[in-house]
């Protein structure tokens, strides 16, 4: 952190600024060669409060039907949600292909014109060309599901919250916190509340994908011209005629982007809900991942982000669209007609995609990928084993022999260096509460992991980012990469990963540098290109290399959006590694997963979940300074 | 004022609005008697209107002015409770607004007062003649009718042909006619602007204040208008409140204002006021001098200097002033030069 300091300050010793951190830093290295081998917290897979919680699932499970709190509360969530499931696909299967086909064709058209209408169509027919047409309908009816009602409770909430601001101020910690806990953790709970199958996997993809509902409902909200609100009531509207007339209209283009993030999530998470048996492409995921063949996986793969790409395109045309430009008679008549056709052609076309217009990759896939291992084994080996007995072993070695008491005053010291006194202490606690949960020697593994790919992702998106904040050629081709990664589901990135490397702890790794990259690309050469041209121009006025020009200048004053990079690609990396658990990455994310296929280790995997969101918001604390620390920038200028 | 309540539109009688949350503990103690700066310092509480009383008088145009955040915006709004007050008593059409339900309240503001805004406040996504039909609209009015009333008022602010249009295809003084007209729409007495004409370029703000000068001819309402440009609040008001930091510390007719400022925040607003252009013969007018001769050209009191001097140029014996037929003294070539040289500070005080 000090030598970005632009101006080094001699502390009052006259001692350089590093002095004090080395220092720190000499006495951990020696506290650790003291007390090495002692304190540490062997994992115990037998522990009492695994076992405990193994027993409460199966004293749920033996009274789910004659507990108060089920019988009259979970349990009609549960059929509530269950029905509606079962309506949508009910819905979906009666349209069968010709009305799914001509109806999302309308929608599309109606949505952004002929050529996202061409993209549904082309999309929805690849969905059976790929073989795929029933699970992907199940994958449809879930999400609509599950974002029908987030939505149904998020945009209340998020313009609740963008009315005022004390609630506004009481959600967002919670949605902060949402925000960064994996994908696994929601499963056991939910499994524990709701059992499994589509209700429970719909409930918990909701839940999953409400934060972008209430945050940018509320974002919108708060933005709307308060002339325009202050007029409407000078005119004598009541609350609700000013809710209806002008801040949801106002707010309108801002909330679709809040349904198309809605979309987004519950994509990524629909996917994984398959552990607790949602049905959909998750199956053939979930399939593929655990027998690592690549080719059963691909197609399934493909059909989610066809799906992904389709919706988004339709959500982002709404949300571009002008305030008052409506649909030209063409495009109405041309929806119209396609809308009609497929639903015209329902009796006359078979529901089901015909066979016979399927293509089988499954061995094709199979054998490209057995090629590829073949032929790049040197080079994959090479990083492979490089990177597990050059950083992997040695830190783990380190964390997992290190005093538990050692660690933690090492992770209150660097949080407190970074963050301050408060995240400091929240994330000493979290750490004090992985250790008593248990996970202790787990949790250490998934952070070996989690720092190693951090530490590949950061130098990759700072090359990245420098290089496209410096030329504008190179921004330009790397842009539209970018916003297709971000637009695709999370594990959609494990498919290279184990094509390349197999199952092992390094694909875990791969997939999240692929996953956590391309935002900290963007956050790199935004916060470089921010840096005022009158200082960059200063500086090379005054003579300064471009690379001292780098150095001096906008690498420093870039430094917040650094570490926020830093910090972004930590939450998605440890969400990341801890999906990895399903390709052999281990540690807190086998836990996970083993949890749900062996009921014996139920609650060491509901443990492990907890202790992944612990994990989750420690990182978060130690390195969330990005935000709230003023920059050497700041500190000057008072 | 001369007023007696009752007959006024709008009666405003010891008006405080402090923001934060700590206003009434303020109110009550004698901190409120800082000064805004110091208030802040001491309590963290905005005092945006201090002890504020007067009376508009029906079909009167009222202008209040004051430098930015001595807070006017927050005065007008309190009229109708767009802003809460923390204490005073208004009283609009005798009505004591301070004692209305949020539903009587409603009623007042959807027939009784509009107002016009300085960044116009449309609504976007809605046709022209839609934001002009928006009071109507949310009194519950039918389509055809409100649209029949919405279509006049746009001819009456000049807007033909545009009720088709969107607001960002309006120039901006085009979008405060529509502004303008939203405000006409729901036919009210008293009509609130605050600022109306700040965000407009100055050519098009000569227009616009012509327009509220037509208005006002033809449709006669009571407006109270916010205004910190001394020019505009000059052609526009009958009587104008200068405010400072949250009080009136002058309410007159421009004429008093600049003839006799009542301290030097006034006297500086008005400093750069063409003074003939404002005062009156009876500002400058002296008993005649024993001897002087009284056969000179008669001319009323009320008349502005600037006029008086074509007709003392066509004679040169001094010109008598009359009010009501009755000579009140005279005004010779030399008054008139020695008050346009500016060498004449001390004009009488009082009228
Ligand atoms: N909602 C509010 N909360 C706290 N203080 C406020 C609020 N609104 C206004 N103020 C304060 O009250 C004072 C008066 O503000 P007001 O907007 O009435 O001034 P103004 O005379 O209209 O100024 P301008 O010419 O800039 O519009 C200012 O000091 C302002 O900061
Ligand atoms: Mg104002």
């Amino acid at each position: 952190m000090s030598t970005t300091t632009a101006v080094g300050t001699p502390s009052r010793l006259g001692l350089p600024k590093w002095a004090a951190p080395a220092g720190v830093a000499v006495v951990f290295v020696a506290a650790y060669l003291v007390f090495r081998g002692t304190g540490t917290l062997p994992h115990d897979k037998e522990a009492p409060q695994f076992l405990a919680v193994t027993d409460l699932r199966e004293w749920i499970d033996d009274h789910r039907n004659d507990n108060p709190l089920f019988l009259y509360f979970l349990n009609y969530i549960r059929l509530f949600v269950g029905a509606l499931y079962d309506l949508f696909q009910t819905v979906l299967h009666a349209l069968g292909w010709p009305g799914i086909t001509g109806v999302m064709g309308a929608l599309a058209w109606l949505a952004g014109g002929w050529r996202i209408g061409l993209l549904a169509v082309a999309g929805v027919s690849a969905f059976g060309f790929l073989g795929l047409w029933q699970h992907s309908v199940d994958t449809l009816a879930l999400v609509a599901v599950a974002v029908l009602l987030s939505l149904a409770i998020g945009i209340p909430i998020g313009v609740w919250a963008g009315l005022s601001g004390r609630v506004r101020r009481a959600v967002t910690p919670v949605l902060d916190v949402m925000q960064i806990m994996p994908t696994f953790a929601y499963l056991a709970p939910l499994a524990l509340f709701f059992h499994i199958g589509a209700p429970a996997g719909a409930i918990a993809t909701m839940i999953y994908s409400i934060p972008p509902a209430i945050r940018i409902t509320a974002l919108a909200i708060s933005g709307v011209s308060p002339t325009a609100v202050e007029a409407s009531s000078s005119l004598g509207a009541t609350r609700w005629q000013t809710l209806f007339k002008v801040y949801l209209p106002l707010a309108r283009s801002t909330m679709a982007l809040a349904i198309n993030q809605t979309i987004m999530m519950a994509l990524s998470m629909v996917v994984i809900a398959n552990l607790i048996s949602a049905p959909g492409l998750g199956e053939e995921i979930i399939r593929g991942l655990s027998r690592a063949q690549v080719g059963i996986m691909l197609p399934a793969g493909v059909a989610i982000v066809i799906m992904a790409v389709m919706l988004d395109r339709m959500m982002m045309a709404i949300a571009r669209r002008g305030p008052h430009t409506k649909p030209s008679k063409i495009d109405l008549v041309g929806a119209g007609v396609l809308g009609a056709g497929g639903l015209v052609l329902i009796p006359v076309l078979p529901g089901e995609w015909p066979e016979s217009w399927t293509v089988n990759v499954v061995a094709e896939v199979n054998d490209a990928v057995l090629w590829a291992e073949t032929t790049w084994y040197p080079v994959t080996t090479f990083i492979k084993d490089f990177t597990t007995y050059a950083l992997l072993n040695p830190l783990e070695g380190l964390l997992t022999s290190a005093p538990w008491w050692l660690v933690a005053l090492a992770v209150l010291a660097v949080a407190w260096r970074v963050s301050g006194v408060r995240p400091a202490l929240i994330a000493l606690g979290c750490l004090l509460a992985i250790a008593l949960l248990g996970t202790w020697e787990h949790a250490m593994q998934t952070m070996t992991t989690v720092a190693v790919a951090v530490l590949a992702t950061l130098v990759i998106g700072l090359l990245l980012g420098v290089a496209a904040a410096r030329s504008p050629r190179f921004s330009a081709v790397q842009r539209p990469l970018l916003d297709a990664a971000q637009t695709m589901p999370a594990f959609v990135y494990l498919l290279p990963a184990l094509a390349l490397f197999e199952t092992t702890r390094f694909t875990a790794i791969f997939a999240s540098i692929i996953y956590a990259v391309p935002p900290v690309v963007r956050l790199v050469e935004d916060g470089i290109k921010a840096v005022p041209a009158e200082v960059v121009e200063a500086a090379t006025s005054a003579g300064s290399t471009p690379g001292q020009l780098l150095w001096k200048v906008q690498l420093p004053m870039a430094r917040r959006a650094i570490l926020l990079a830093a910090n972004q690609g930590i939450v998605m990396t440890l969400a990341m590694v801890v999906v990895g658990g399903l390709v052999g990455a281990g540690a807190l994310g086998y836990d996970v997963v083993l949890g749900f296929s062996q009921r014996t280790d139920f609650g060491l995997g509901f443990v492990a979940g907890i202790a992944t969101v612990l994990l989750g918001v420690m990182l978060d604390r130690i390195t969330q300074g990005a935000d709230r620390r003023p920059s050497p920038r700041k500190r000057m200028s008072t | 004022m001369g007023d007696s309540p009752d007959s006024a539109a709008i009666t405003v009688e010891g008006l405080w609005k402090i923001f934060g949350s700590r206003a009434q503990k303020v109110l009550d103690s004698e901190d409120r008697h800082l000064e805004p700066a110091a208030l802040r310092e001491k309590t963290g509480c905005t005092a945006a209107v201090r002890n504020v009383s007067f009376a508009v008088r029906p079909g009167e145009v009222f202008v209040v002015m004051g430098l930015s955040g001595s807070g006017k915006s927050t005065l007008v709004r309190c009229l109708t409770r767009l802003i809460e007050p923390t204490a005073g008593e208004i009283r609009i059409g005798g009505e004591d607004i301070g004692r209305a339900s949020p539903a009587r309240l409603r009623e007042i503001r959807r027939h009784q007062v509009s107002m016009v805004f300085q960044h116009f406040g449309l609504l976007p996504h809605r046709k022209v003649i839609d934001n002009v039909a928006y009071g109507l609209e949310i009194q519950g009015t039918p389509k055809a009718a409100r649209h029949a009333r919405a279509a006049e008022i746009l001819s009456l602010v000049g807007l033909d042909g545009y009720a088709d249009a969107y607001p960002d295809q309006l120039s901006g003084g085009m979008q405060q006619r529509v502004g303008l007209a939203r405000a006409l729409a729901v036919d009210p007495q008293v009509m609130l602007f605050d600022e109306p004409f700040s965000a407009l370029d100055p050519l098009i703000r000569r227009d616009m204040q012509a327009e509220v000068i037509r208005l006002h001819r033809e449709v006669g309402k009571t407006m109270v208008f916010i205004t910190h440009d001394l020019s505009e609040a000059l052609k526009l008001g009958e009587r104008i409140a200068i405010m400072r930091a949250g009080s009136i510390v002058q309410l007159g007719t421009a004429e008093e204002l600049v003839g006799a400022p009542a301290d030097d925040y006034v006297a500086d607003f008005v400093r750069d006021v063409p003074r003939s252009h404002v005062l009156t013969l009876r500002w400058i007018s002296r008993a005649p001098e024993p001897g002087e001769p009284l056969d000179g050209p008669e001319i009323a009191a009320g008349t502005v200097i600037k006029d008086a001097i074509a007709v003392a140029s066509a004679s040169s014996r001094p010109i008598k002033v009359v009010d009501d037929g009755e000579l009140v003294g005279v005004v010779d070539r030399v008054d008139l030069l020695t008050f346009l040289s500016g060498q004449d500070i001390a004009v009488k005080a009082g009228a």
